[in-house]
């Protein structure tokens, strides 16, 4: 396949704007440009790994305490930002859909969208940190947890290995919307250019390898929140 | 770098077609892209030997006189972090890699020729922040980073010691994602894998230890910083943290990192040897297999660095069985070199010479390897110089003895002049002998006991002449190191001008001029042939300048 369209780049060669040099044909480009993206998102999915790997050690070793943490979460903070993460992720595939077909008014529209749904994201977000804020469940010298494990009620909470989970939500969840607002930046910018034209059916890689992108964060919580929020609401 | 061109009125070169500072740094060129990797990798080379100098001038006497104990501590973690990080890992792929792989596979540029330059910028920003590190008094973790010893008991500049790292590990991981795009993308009609040179494959395979190893180091390393910043205590003991999840992490990128550092060199040394010896290689797919065999088992032997650290007996029997296993692609890639030296013609060139060394050290660093995967004579000699000894013979006796050779193989394509081949095999005899005498010693030393790590050694003054022949060979080897500096920027100038195809060698990169012009091939180049074509050259004796 590929000789094929090497030949025939030879002549259609850079008549396209988009093409870079030391491609032969824009097939070739838009391939290396979402293997890229899959690439980068593999090394993600060990980056935010190697979290996870030490959330299921101490899960599995302070099973009560991380427990009685995730009980102190707010589902309802937590279960609104899931659906707000997913709603921008249909848009983020309108609006890939919209480039495709031209249509470049709604692929405007739908990356506004997306960016205000991720900021509403980490204002939601925001909002869970100050009330951890105020009720002193930071880990650090004022941190606080009272009570005591959930359907043990005589085995108070460890303060430190409750310090444990709230270290691994925050790091976590902070790590999260570091990337949410990288997405955010990507998507500015991709608006910027979309609303000078820039993008249609004969280009459209960037909205489609950062739309990749914006699905793998939306996955990371997609894990994220039952692993912190819902462990323990079984009961 | 830029006046060393081919004279004005000639053929344009990726190296006289711009001038100006700003031409270079803001250059999309793989190939000025290498040069620059190559001038930083050079300068933190000699700022960790320098480390590495004073170390051994330390151990020159048993008392510790030279420097405090704390001093010590910190020259031996700087020496440690500058050359895995900042050498080590970048060289090969950075410069050799990073020059020579579009030019293998027939493709005008890397697949991401800005994701490249940003790569360079964040192995420089990961340099500055270690010379920061450096220039502020340093930091005496090891370079390890052990927790809780990093995050908990130490003063020093962890920090950014840990973000510097951090940094070039990104610089690092886009580099890699590079490399496996262009091998995938980017290859020339009818270069199908099979007919990859060794050097692409090896740069594949090491891309992918990059690409999945290094940012598990980085989140390891986030936690370390945020540990100290904001005390928290995911690794800390004292606070219900659990040090051997930090070391479980570390070694998980921490040892496949040798085989970020060891399977380039192995792709050089494959090049070499196909060339000096007019042959084929030995055996191409099972070379190739074991190049990724190496990368996908190095992947499961990490535990191997904590039989001692209190993990499970069954767990270390697991690992120590998984370790024997790297022996397996290991041998196979000695053996087919040898292989494909029987019978070749075989000529002395210095880079023949390198990969002579290379083949001979990397022996003797794997087998040594055997006996540390054992679990009864690594708890004999954990943490002592038969370690030290050990990872040197892969490190320095391996990957650099391959980048040097790979940069007298290489060097009249990249600068288009000769380097004095009179001198270069002088250079390649005191690197072996000043390296041999500087390390092995130290296999003797640490197999009678003698911990590494200790800066005082008056309790037992009988290993002094040990000692005393290792200082005396790392002298040499610094000789050794620094006369190809000398001469390559000497032959910039000075060196006769380089042929297209100095050694009569396969490739691609041979059949371009010396040095390539800037989009590397006039015409997309049609591969009609397979690697390392050696029955299928005429011309017998390769040329020597």
């Amino acid at each position: 396949m590929r000789n094929s369209s090497v030949a025939a780049a030879n002549h259609e060669a850079h008549e396209n704007p988009a093409l870079l040099h030391h491609f032969a044909t824009e097939e070739q480009q838009k391939d290396a440009a979402s293997l890229g993206m899959w690439v980068f998102l593999a090394t993600e999915i060990m980056f935010f790994g190697g979290m996870f790997c030490a959330y299921l050690v101490y899960r599995y070793w302070y099973f009560g305490d991380f427990g009685a943490g995730s009980q102190s979460l707010s589902v309802g903070l937590g279960g609104t930002n899931t659906a707000v993460l997913i709603c921008s992720s249909l848009t983020v595939a309108l609006a890939v859909r919209a480039a495709q077909l031209d249509q470049r008014k709604t692929l405007v529209i739908c990356l506004v969208l997306t960016m205000l749904l991720g900021l509403m994201f980490l204002g939601i977000k925001g909002v869970e940190y100050h009330d951890k804020f105020v009720e002193h469940h930071v880990p650090g010298p004022s941190f606080h947890f009272p009570g005591h494990i959930p359907s043990h009620p005589d085995v108070p909470i460890n303060q430190q290995h409750a310090q444990i989970f709230f270290s691994l939500y925050f790091v976590m969840t902070g790590l999260h919307a570091l990337h949410m607002i990288i997405g955010v930046g990507l998507f500015a910018v991709i608006t910027f250019y979309a609303m000078r034209n820039r993008y249609g059916s004969h280009y459209y890689t960037p909205v489609e390898v950062a739309g990749l992108y914006w699905h793998f964060v939306d996955i990371v919580w997609i894990y994220l929140f039952p692993l912190l929020y819902l462990i323990d609401r079984h009961k | 770098m830029a006046t060393a061109v081919v004279e004005s009125g000639e053929r344009e070169t990726y190296l006289n077609r711009e001038y100006g500072i700003k031409s270079w740094l803001l250059t999309v060129d793989h190939k000025r892209i290498a040069l620059l990797y190559l001038m930083g990798i050079t300068f933190f080379f000699f700022i960790g030997g320098f480390f590495a100098l004073l170390i051994r001038l330390e151990l020159l006497t048993p008392a510790g006189d030279l420097v405090q104990a704390d001093t010590y501590n910190k020259l031996f973690t700087m020496h440690g972090q500058v050359m895995v990080f900042f050498f080590l890992i970048p060289a090969v792929p950075a410069v050799l890699g990073n020059f020579l792989i579009p030019i293998m596979i027939g493709a005008k540029d890397l697949a991401f020729p800005r994701i490249n330059l940003l790569s360079w910028y964040l192995y420089i920003i990961g340099g500055v922040l270690m010379l920061y590190t450096i220039i502020n008094g340093g930091v005496d973790t090891g370079w390890t980073f052990y927790t809780p010893l990093s995050t908990e008991f130490l003063n020093t500049h962890v920090i950014s010691a840990g973000l510097a790292v951090f940094v070039a590990g990104f610089s690092s991981i886009l580099t890699g994602l590079n490399f496996v795009v262009t091998t995938h993308r980017m290859r020339a009609p009818g270069m199908t894998w099979s007919r990859l040179p060794l050097f692409v494959w090896a740069h594949y395979a090491t891309s992918i230890i990059q690409l999945l190893g290094t940012p598990v180091l980085a989140i390891t390393l986030v936690l370390v910083v945020c540990e100290r910043l904001f005390h928290l205590g995911i690794f800390n003991p004292a606070l219900g943290g659990d040090p051997l999840l930090f070391q479980h992490l570390f070694w998980f990128y921490s040892h496949p990192a040798v085989y970020i550092m060891i399977l380039p060199g192995m792709g050089i040394v494959s090049e070499i040897v196909c060339c000096f010896s007019r042959k084929r290689i030995f055996g191409y797919q099972a070379m190739a297999m074991a190049l990724l065999g190496i990368a996908v088992v190095g992947f499961l032997v990490w535990a191997h660095h904590m039989f001692v650290a209190g993990i499970s007996l069954y767990a270390a029997l697991i690992f120590s069985i998984l370790s024997y296993f790297v022996a397996v692609p290991s041998a196979i890639k000695v053996f087919n070199w040898t292989s494909t030296m029987y019978k070749g013609s075989i000529t002395y060139q210095t880079p023949m010479l390198y990969a002579f060394g290379f083949i001979g050290l990397f022996t003797i660093g794997g087998l040594t390897g055997l006996f540390l995967a054992s679990l009864g004579v690594d708890v004999h000699v954990t943490d002592t110089y038969f370690v030290v000894a050990h990872f040197h013979y892969i490190m320095v006796g391996g990957m650099v003895m391959a980048y040097l050779g790979g940069m007298h193989f290489w060097w009249p394509k990249i600068s288009g002049r000769m380097y004095p081949e009179g001198w270069g095999r002088l250079a390649a005899l005191l690197v072996f002998v000043g390296f041999n005498l500087t390390f092995f010693p130290q296999f003797i030393l640490g197999y009678m006991g003698m911990p590494r790590r200790y800066w005082d050694y008056s309790h037992s003054p009988e290993f002094q002449i040990l000692n005393v022949l290792s200082t005396a060979g790392a002298t040499i080897l610094a000789v050794g190191y620094l006369l190809p500096m000398i001469y390559f920027l000497w032959s910039m100038r000075y060196g006769k001008p380089a042929p297209d195809n100095p050694w009569n060698a396969a490739g691609l990169e041979w059949m371009v001029p010396s040095p390539p012009p800037t989009f590397n091939f006039d015409e997309q180049p049609v591969v009609t042939w397979e690697a390392y074509n050696y029955d299928e050259i005429k011309e017998e004796v390769p040329v020597a300048q």
